[in-house]
């Protein structure tokens, strides 16, 4: 049975890892490159990049940057941040990306998706939500931008739209949950679960190890994603893993 | 030299990548006279089986490659690439391969909870002793794709369990086929390159 996936996550500004990382052995905390290898050394299994830089320009600096990291890391390795076109999507993967992550030019520009997958492979085409509970509604809704517009899309519809229209995977951050380490929001996973049927990455929420094994054993995600906790030391993917194992989640 | 087959196909740079990590001197061509002088043939290849099997024949390489293969010069195929290896394919109708191993590319059922593609790490199981790939057992690779390899047992190196048994590393003499890529699956998957390069430099393809 394939392994459950536990992801880091770098925000890549002007291609260097935003706030560092913190590392024993790093000699260059903002490098992409020995950072994704320390994380190949962790068993990490997968690794998203998210270009952050705010000018257009600079994305040539990101195709860089993949380029590199690919040339010492040789695992998957999924990018995203401001992918707009086909031609990003396929600069990207030329440069070595296994995946592209499309996020508010999925919401802009839905055909997007369609045009990815069917000129590269509905695998290679991972689609990022980010989403918030609305209480009145009680609905989640999709949010833009880096969360900073709201749109009038339902996120559980809006997954099962994607998938139509080709995503191979789906990256839900939930925003409520994101920076409070108090764990995953499980009612999203669940309810995406029920309405898609590609592979659903959680992030934003993870806390402690314990927070893994729920998502995982209640969620039924193929992946989780952090950021934090994995960046500052206060857990490791081992230690990750080694409980998941305990818990009976498969993992590598 | 190990020659990469330039076909056009997806992300062969990543393969060319890992073999430039390990110090494995190679080139990325479409010659003819450059496969034909290689030391060993990688074939790599992402996306749907007759696409592929069609640039290979626009680019005269079907003959060249089966007469590699016939002179018994190591041939990988890796992902699609050695799905190529097979008889023929079912994917989109069904289609002719290179005939180097004798077996069909089917499309992987899909069962209750298991999604397709196969996506993501897979744990590998041995299926056959003193291989130069043994290093393999218990180890997980990863894997894309949504067509495996139905073949007789003798072809069948290792293997993985996706619902059914998908063989992950399949051999006929000298002709070796992996479905996950090495080239994405860590130092596990180094390793299983350095051992093709080992076998190439042996000679020994005893393994069946």
């Amino acid at each position: 049975m394939l392994a459950k996936r536990i992801i880091p996550c770098l925000d890549v500004d002007d291609g260097r890892v935003k706030k560092g990382i913190n590392f024993v052995h790093l000699t260059d905390v903002g490098d992409p490159v020995e950072i994704a290898a320390q994380y190949q050394k962790q068993d990490a299994d997968e690794l998203v990049f998210l270009d952050i830089t705010e000018t257009n320009q600079k994305r040539k600096t990101m195709i860089d940057m993949v380029e590199q990291v690919s040339q010492q890391v040789f695992m998957p390795l999924t990018i995203g941040g401001g992918v707009s076109s086909v031609d990003d999507i396929k600069q990207l993967l030329k440069a070595g990306a296994d995946k592209v992550a499309i996020n508010s030019a999925a919401v802009s520009d839905p055909d997007l998706i369609t045009a990815g997958a069917e000129k590269f492979g509905n695998q290679c085409i991972v689609v990022a939500i980010d989403v918030k509970y609305d209480p009145e509604t009680d609905k989640y809704f999709v949010y833009t931008h880096g969360g900073h517009q709201k749109t009038d899309l339902e996120a559980i519809s809006w997954a099962k739209t994607v998938v139509e229209k080709g995503a191979g995977e789906l990256l839900v951050t939930s925003m409520d949950a994101d920076g409070t380490k108090k764990g995953f929001n499980i009612d999203l996973y669940q309810k995406l679960d029920q309405a898609v049927d590609v592979p659903i990455i959680a992030s934003g929420g993870a806390g402690d190890l314990a927070d893994f094994s729920e998502v995982f054993l209640k969620a039924k995600v193929d992946g989780a994603l952090a950021a934090s906790v994995f960046h500052y030391g206060e857990l490791t993917i081992k230690d990750v893993k080694k409980h998941l194992k305990q818990k009976v989640v498969t993992v590598r | 030299m190990f020659a990469i087959v330039d076909y056009d196909t997806g992300n062969t740079r990543n393969l060319k990548k890992a073999l430039d990590y390990l110090g494995i001197e190679n080139i990325l061509t479409s010659d003819p006279e450059k496969i034909t002088a290689a030391q060993a043939v990688i074939l790599p290849g992402v996306g749907a089986f007759e696409a592929a099997m069609e640039a290979l024949r626009q680019r005269n390489l079907v003959s060249v490659v089966q007469k590699v293969a016939k002179d018994k010069t190591p041939i990988l195929g890796i992902c699609l690439g050695m799905q190529l290896l097979f008889d023929d394919s079912e994917e989109y109708g069904l289609h002719q391969g290179l005939g180097l191993i004798p077996g069909h590319i089917k499309a992987i059922p899909k069962q209750a909870g298991l999604k397709v593609p196969q996506m993501g790490w897979n744990q590998n199981q041995l299926r056959q002793k003193d291989s130069f790939f043994e290093s393999i057992d218990q180890q997980f690779t990863y894997f894309v794709h949504s067509y495996y390899a139905e073949c007789e047992e003798r072809f069948l190196v290792a293997s993985v369990d996706y619902g059914i048994e998908i063989p992950s590393i399949v051999q006929n003499d000298n002709i070796i086929g992996m479905q996950f890529h090495p080239e994405k699956s860590g130092r596990v998957g180094l390793e299983l390159l350095k051992n093709f390069q080992k076998m190439v430099k042996t000679n020994d393809f005893t393994c069946n």
